[in-house]
């Protein structure tokens, strides 16, 4: 199983993306995309931001669930309070390990956004956060 | 080097052909682009004049490190002294005060040093008031009505900078889209003693400027004014007009209308 994971800023600018594999199952971490399927990914998770922008003044709650799908994979969103988009491609439903996914991935970013340094909609390019990120993906999905 | 364009992730441009090249690789994340810039600083440190100062640590070093993503953010009481707060925010004001032709420019450097405070607050609070002890809670709460977001600053923003909940929150009579929070004794300008020909200066403008940065962020666009409104008693009572934008109130009509 594969996941793909972007998050989309402020002025749909992607802010940060990831590809990874699940280890459940035997799996070793690394993603299996076909290659135009990895093509695919950015314009897939794009075109959902329409649902998301729309979906996230309906219900009051940041993790939105699945909200798209696209010949068999799901797409789930998350809306932080500043509006920064988590979208996660995956093949598998599981709602509540996506839920604790997103919320921990929120509390890096929130680490990101309190660096002075940092303004909202930069690209993140940290290695720590990515080494996290990896770590949470292991965890989780 | 090529100069290659660091606001833009390419991944589609990240085939087999040019993994060496300098462009970001979903698959590997961030670390290539890293290490690529890391040994060139190291080899552009060694060819020129050694300065110990300037050297950047290599990914290697950096990764051993505790970064800000092994802090914890929920510790028990985040607070920070008062009087190292006051004296920071006196240098501030007096520095904005310097640099300005009048109140208005004053208050407006100071909304704008406040501003980018705002999405960072709102964040950390959310995050905060969504878990217990740890633990989730069942729906991951956001704010989307005016009245909701309006108490959340009230309440838990004002607990969380301030220490207490602000005093009031009024609705305008006669207009439909002005609100007013109300602080009797703002903490900030405290220890601000105002000279008599700037009397209508209030300082809370910074204050103002965090909650208007915090409710553009939450895309509940506003402008946001401190007023100086003494009672009895409480001569630094300070009014936050928020004036919301018209988008907001129209999308709160259709929305919940």
């Amino acid at each position: 199983m594969s996941y793909y994971l972007a998050l989309i800023g402020t002025q749909d600018n992607p802010v940060y993306e990831a590809e990874f594999g699940t280890f459940k199952q035997g799996g070793d971490g690394s993603s299996k995309f076909s290659t135009e399927m990895r093509e695919l990914n950015p314009f897939i998770i794009h075109s959902s931001l329409d649902i998301v922008e729309d979906l996230q003044w309906v219900k009051n709650s940041m993790y939105l669930k699945v909200i798209d799908n696209f010949y068999g994979y799901y797409i789930s969103a998350y809306v932080s309070p500043t509006n920064v988009k988590f979208l996660l491609l995956h093949e598998v439903k599981s709602e509540e390990s996506i839920k604790q996914f997103f919320f921990e991935l929120n509390d890096l970013y929130v680490k990101t956004l309190l660096n002075p340094f940092y303004n909202v909609n930069n690209v993140i390019k940290s290695t720590s956060f990515d080494l996290k990120v990896k770590g949470l993906a292991k965890k989780y999905l | 080097m090529a100069p290659h364009n660091n606001d833009l992730i390419l991944p589609s441009y990240s085939t087999a052909a040019d993994k060496n090249s300098e462009v970001y690789d979903p698959t590997l994340g961030p670390q290539k682009l890293d290490q690529i810039t890391a040994s060139l600083v190291t080899t552009t440190s060694a060819t020129s004049t050694p300065n110990p100062g300037q050297n950047f640590p290599s990914s290697s070093a950096a990764s051993k490190k505790a970064s800000i993503y092994d802090k914890n953010l929920n510790r028990r009481i985040p607070e920070v002294n008062l009087a190292s707060l006051s004296f920071l925010f006196q240098e501030i004001v007096s520095w904005s005060h310097q640099n300005s032709k009048g109140i208005q420019q004053l208050e407006n450097k100071l909304n704008i040093l406040g501003y980018s405070i705002g999405p960072k607050v709102l964040e950390l609070c959310y995050l905060r008031e969504n878990q217990t002890n740890g633990n989730l809670k069942k729906t991951l709460k956001k704010d989307i009505r005016i009245i909701e977001i309006l108490q959340f600053i009230h309440s838990v923003i004002w607990k969380s900078l301030f220490g207490k909940t602000a005093d009031e929150l009024e609705k305008s009579q006669d207009v439909d889209n002005e609100f007013m929070i109300i602080d009797n004794d703002p903490l900030i300008s405290q220890f601000i003693s105002v000279p008599r020909d700037l009397k209508q200066l209030n300082c809370c403008a910074f204050v103002a400027g965090v909650i208007e940065g915090l409710l553009d962020s939450a895309y509940f666009q506003a402008n946001v004014t401190a007023h100086n409104v003494p009672k009895d008693g409480y001569p630094l009572r300070t009014i936050y007009l928020v004036k919301f934008d018209k988008s907001v109130t129209e999308r709160e009509m259709i929305r919940f209308g």
